[in-house]
Formats: structure tokens, C-alpha cells, sequence
């Protein structure tokens, strides 16, 4: 190349150049032995689920020798009490409508919050506040107990058992509540003079508009409902069990099949993984602007 | 249930004249738009909330009295009879140093407390180095974020399974590479201190990448100006690290030890699956371990543990407090 080098290319020139000084080369050697200890066990999960019977405790490699999905097609026709395919099924119900009933109400109560004056918002306001700086762990057993009697008195069943406390969850409304305040009213004044009425409105005008915010919450109740782990343990049992809480019986029942268990692991990762990929900076933000904001 | 008022909510001079049309002046929008408008019941706002808290006020605030009422309790496995009235048994055996319970539990937040020691530094320190790293202009910085956020997507029980299948002492991954350079296998899940680090790095593993992407982006909201100054006046880059970075980024990192020391607290799932709360009875159990041991294996005593749950929410109140207090003071 010349000196005459027109600036595209001579900017191409310097970023090689920096990208390969010494300093560089470290920092992306650092990078990538670090990414390693991320990546590296993920597939070693899914290397070892490819091995079946004594193989996984046989082969090292990281490629199977024997590769075999029998692993995975053993456990989804596994019934009795740990009917893996069954749970899977029960985690996509429970994450779906949880998720699906957590949005909505959440986001009701966030429009009156961010919109309407009414009595006693305030001190409203403020229980909800105050309940999210307590402990999870001083609901689970009071939380049990009225599932429990609920369930027995046939007014819920399982599935809404698993689900219920979930809803009642009050991080959507902060989060929703943040959004509407964002939105500018004069757009809601427009369907208000065009006759709309509030639920109309908030239906038609301004849940369209939340669109990136309700995403973004939606994605992550998902994986919050479909990761949970305590709270199936403790209320569901053998066939209604989720699948992550299903895994710990699993572990009990099949204590050195390794692979069985890997195999379990992948199917109850690869769901969220998939959602990670495809909605990666929804999540990222949504941790980082509640985290940042506070 | 919403406490409604019966009653039109005090004097408003009269809202809907002054609803503006669309395109008026914006002062005074939100004001008067806040208020009720023209043929809206007073009940309105009231219907919106009511859907959620509902389900809020039977989950979430009944448990709050339940709980205590509950820790009164004592529940006889597989009795004909409901649960028999103690009055304060279940806390007394808390508090009662010769009661057999006395030292399980203590013993148990104990190892709690050691987790949330052991792990908040390690944790801190490991994302703001991290974060660090991200924060600089390179190619592939999105890609390297990905994958060092991507296991906190997981649950607890793959992360749990797949450190305890890769920390097996003969079997496992990890005591397998170790021996390819000559180090002998590591008991890993079996004796301690090896279990205790085995929970730790599972976690590290599990959760770094959560802090990490809240401190990138906190480090990535402070003016660029503030370097160029400090570069100008001859700061190096550890001294501008050290100057601007972490004096900057301490409301961010108030936040992040906080949410660590509260995840910390909540150890439960890391050594159900991977050391069974042992290697002896009880060495790693923490303490939410122990509470769910109590009421919802065994004898199914759930009074008692209702009563250690409250106790505990103390301790992490106080907690939480004290490490407020200790960053608001730091700052002064």
C-alpha cells in the first residue's frame, strides 16, 4: 500500500494494526480462556448426554465415539414417576399462561399507577414497595400451606398452584409502570376524544406502544417461571412436577447415569439457551435498566 | 382486596374543562390527565388494580400474617388431628441453646453467613474485573458478553447437576484434566474445604455474568470527558481504574453487593444437588436448606420452620441495612 491510501482503508490499517499489537493479542487471549470456562462445561453437558450407558463414564472425549441419542429418547418415553416429557410439558404450560397472566395484570395495575389519580394510591403504592424489600423465604411455607388448603378445597389445581404465586409478583408493575410514565399522554388524548374509553384505550393505544417494554418483561418472567426451582420442588410431586424440579428427583432415581442426566439437563437448557439467542438484548436490558435505575 | 372509597375522591376543580386537546400547550398535560375524566366512574382506576392485587394480597400479604401464625403451630405427621397450638415452642427452640434444634439451625446460617463471605468478594471482584475487560473498544466485545452472561439463564438444577457430574472425583471432567498435568484427584464433593469451593465456583460460574453486565453498563454511563481530563493530567490507566472508575461506579456497586448479598442468603439449590448438604451431615447445608429439610422432608415440620424463616428474614433485613449503612458512610 501507498501513503496515498484513501481513509477507509487506511482506518482498515490501523485497526489491524491495533488489533494485533501485543496488548490486543493478550486481552483477546485473556477473553478467550475466560470464555472457555464459560462455554467449555455447556458442552461438555451436551458431549456426555451423545454417550450412552457406561460410555459417559468411559470416553473422555469431547466428541462422543460412539455418539447416540438414545439417551435422549430412553428418557422422553420415561413414564412412572419421572416422565420427563410429561414435565417438559408442565413447564411450557406453567411459564406460558404464568407468564401470559403475570403481563396482563401487572401492566393493568401499572397503567392506573402511571395515569390515574385515585384514593389511597400512595399508600397502595407503598405496600406493594414494601413487600418487594422482604425476603422470598419468609412466603414459602404460609405460601404452601394456602396452596395446599387451596388445592384441597378444589379451587385450584396444580398447574395453577405452580404458577399463581408468580402472578402475584409486583416487579412488573415497577417495570411497567416506568414505561407508561414514558409515553407520552397526548397520544392516549387522541383515542380518549375519538370516544375511547380507558380499557379501550389502554387495549388499542397504549399496549401497542409498550410493545419493547412488554417483550422484555415477558422474556424474562419466562425464564424466571421455567428456572424456577424451589417452589415445584415443594409443591408438586412425581408426574405434576416441572422439569428443572423433576431433574433433582431425577438425580435421586438415577444416581450414575450420567448421561440420562445430561440428557435431562440439555433438554431443560436448550429451551432457555434458544430464548437467550433470539431475544439476547431484551434480557440484557432488562437487567441492566432495573439494575442501573434501581 | 383494593379498599375502596365509597366516595368521590375530594375536590377537583372540575378536571375535564380543562383537558386540553390534543396539540394544546404540554404544561399542566400530566397534571390535569392524571385526574378522572368526563363519565369515568370513580371505581375505574380500581377495576385496573384489582385483577393483580387480588392475587397479590392472597399471595403475598395473607402469607405475611400466615407465616407468623403458622410458627404458633406444631404439626404431627400423618395425625387424624389438624396442627395443635404451641404458642412460642417453635421459636423457643430456636433461641434455647440446650434445645436439639438449637445447634442444627445456627449451624446452618452459619454456613449461610460463611457462603455469603466467602462468595460476595469473590463474586464482586471477579465481575468488576470482567466488566473491566468488556469495557474497552474492541471487535467481538457483544459476543464475549453473550457468552459471559449466557449460564444465568439456567436453572439452578442444570447448574447443580452439571458441576456435580463434572467435579465426580473419578469420573468427572474437571479431576480428569487436572490429571493430564499431574495433580492428583480432587475429592471434591466429598470433603471440605474442596465442597465448599466446588459450590462456590458452580455459583461463580452461574451468576457472574448477571453483576457483570450491570457494572458494564453502569462503567459505560460515565463521561467519557472525566478519562480525557485525567489522560490529559497524565493518569495512567490503573490510576483513572482507581480515581474515576470505582469512585463513579459506586452507586452501581452499592446495588450489585447488595442483589449478591441477597442471592448469597438464598443459597439453596448448589448443595441440595451437588454435595447433599454433607460430606458429614450438615456441613454445607445452608440454611434454606435446612429450612426446607425441616418442613417439607421428614417429619414435615413446618411450624418450625415457618418460625426459622422469620428469623432468618430478619437477619437478612439487618444484613441489608448494615451494608446500606456501611456504603453511605464509606462515601462520606
Amino acid at each position: 500500500m501507498t501513503t496515498a491510501t484513501p481513509p477507509a482503508n487506511y482506518e482498515r490499517r490501523s485497526f489491524l494494526r491495533t488489533a494485533l499489537s501485543p496488548q490486543r493479542l493478550l486481552l483477546y487471549f485473556v477473553l478467550v480462556i475466560i470464555a472457555l470456562f464459560f462455554i467449555l462445561p455447556l458442552i461438555w453437558m451436551l458431549s456426555t448426554s451423545l454417550k450412552f450407558g457406561t460410555q459417559a463414564t468411559v470416553d473422555r472425549g469431547w466428541i462422543p465415539a460412539q455418539p447416540s441419542l438414545q439417551n435422549f429418547t430412553t428418557i422422553l418415553q420415561a413414564g412412572g414417576q419421572t416422565p420427563v416429557a410429561r414435565w417438559f410439558m408442565n413447564s411450557t404450560i406453567v411459564a406460558t399462561v404464568g407468564t401470559t397472566l403475570a403481563v396482563l395484570l401487572t401492566s393493568l395495575s401499572a397503567y392506573a399507577f402511571a395515569r390515574i389519580d385515585f384514593r389511597f394510591k400512595g399508600v397502595l403504592f407503598g405496600i406493594l414497595i414494601a413487600t418487594l424489600l422482604l425476603p422470598s423465604v419468609m412466603f414459602l411455607v404460609p405460601q404452601f400451606m394456602l396452596v395446599r388448603d387451596l388445592r384441597n378445597m378444589g379451587v385450584i389445581n396444580t398447574q395453577m398452584a405452580l404458577f399463581l404465586p408468580g402472578v402475584a409478583g409486583v416487579f412488573g408493575v415497577f417495570f411497567m409502570r416506568q414505561f407508561f410514565l414514558s409515553i407520552p399522554v397526548e397520544i392516549e388524548e387522541a383515542a380518549y376524544v375519538d370516544g375511547a374509553g380507558r380499557l379501550r384505550t389502554f387495549f388499542q393505544v397504549v399496549l401497542p406502544l409498550a410493545r419493547p417494554a412488554l417483550a422484555t418483561l415477558a422474556v424474562i418472567t419466562f425464564l424466571a417461571y421455567w428456572n424456577d426451582y424451589l417452589w415445584p420442588l415443594v409443591i408438586a410431586r412425581g408426574p405434576e412436577q416441572t422439569l428443572t424440579a423433576g431433574l433433582r428427583q431425577f438425580q435421586t432415581q438415577f444416581t450414575v447415569n450420567y448421561g440420562l442426566l445430561m440428557a435431562g439437563a440439555v433438554i431443560a437448557a436448550v429451551p432457555v439457551l434458544i430464548i437467550y439467542a433470539l431475544a439476547q438484548r431484551w434480557i440484557v436490558q432488562a437487567v441492566t435498566s432495573s439494575g442501573v435505575k434501581g | 382486596m383494593a379498599v375502596a372509597p365509597p366516595v368521590d375522591p375530594g375536590p377537583s376543580p372540575s378536571p375535564t374543562q380543562r383537558t386540553p386537546l390534543p396539540g394544546a400547550p404540554a404544561s399542566g398535560t400530566k397534571y390535569v390527565e392524571r385526574r378522572r375524566r368526563i363519565g369515568e366512574k370513580w371505581y375505574t382506576p380500581y377495576l385496573f388494580l384489582l385483577p393483580h392485587f387480588f392475587v397479590f394480597a392472597l399471595f403475598v400479604l395473607w402469607p405475611l400474617v400466615f407465616g407468623l401464625y403458622i410458627s404458633t403451630q406444631r404439626f404431627a405427621l400423618g395425625a387424624a388431628t389438624g396442627p395443635v397450638f404451641v404458642g412460642l415452642d417453635n421459636w423457643q427452640q430456636l433461641f434455647n441453646p440446650a434445645s436439639f434444634q438449637f445447634e442444627r439451625f445456627w449451624m446452618t446460617v452459619w454456613n449461610t453467613v460463611l457462603f455469603v463471605f466467602m462468595s460476595t468478594p469473590t463474586l464482586i471482584i471477579a465481575s468488576v474485573l470482567l466488566a473491566a475487560l468488556l469495557n474497552q473498544q474492541f471487535g467481538g466485545r457483544t459476543f464475549f458478553r453473550t457468552v459471559f452472561f449466557a449460564p444465568w439463564t439456567l436453572s439452578v438444577a442444570v447448574v447443580g447437576l452439571l458441576w456435580w457430574w463434572m467435579l465426580n472425583q473419578q469420573a468427572g471432567l474437571v479431576n480428569h484434566l487436572l490429571g493430564i498435568i499431574g495433580i492428583n484427584a480432587i475429592p471434591w464433593l466429598t470433603a471440605n474445604p474442596w465442597a465448599w469451593m466446588a459450590i462456590l465456583v458452580a455459583t461463580l460460574w452461574w451468576t457472574v455474568g448477571f453483576n457483570t453486565i450491570i457494572l458494564l453498563a453502569g462503567m459505560q454511563s460515565i463521561p467519557s470527558d472525566l478519562y480525557e481530563a485525567a489522560a490529559i493530567d497524565g493518569a495512567s490507566k490503573r490510576q483513572q481504574f482507581r480515581h474515576i472508575t470505582i469512585p463513579m461506579l459506586r452507586p452501581v456497586l452499592l446495588l450489585v453487593v447488595t442483589l449478591q448479598i441477597i442471592a448469597s442468603f438464598n443459597l439453596l439449590g448448589q448443595p441440595q444437588i451437588m454435595t447433599g448438604g454433607g460430606p458429614a451431615p450438615g456441613q454445607t447445608t445452608p440454611v434454606l436448606l435446612h429450612i426446607y429439610n425441616t418442613g417439607f422432608t421428614g417429619r414435615f415440620d413446618l411450624g418450625l420452620a415457618a418460625a426459622m424463616a422469620l428469623v432468618v428474614a430478619v437477619i437478612m433485613v439487618i444484613f441489608s441495612v448494615f451494608n446500606f449503612r456501611f456504603f453511605q458512610s464509606e462515601r462520606a
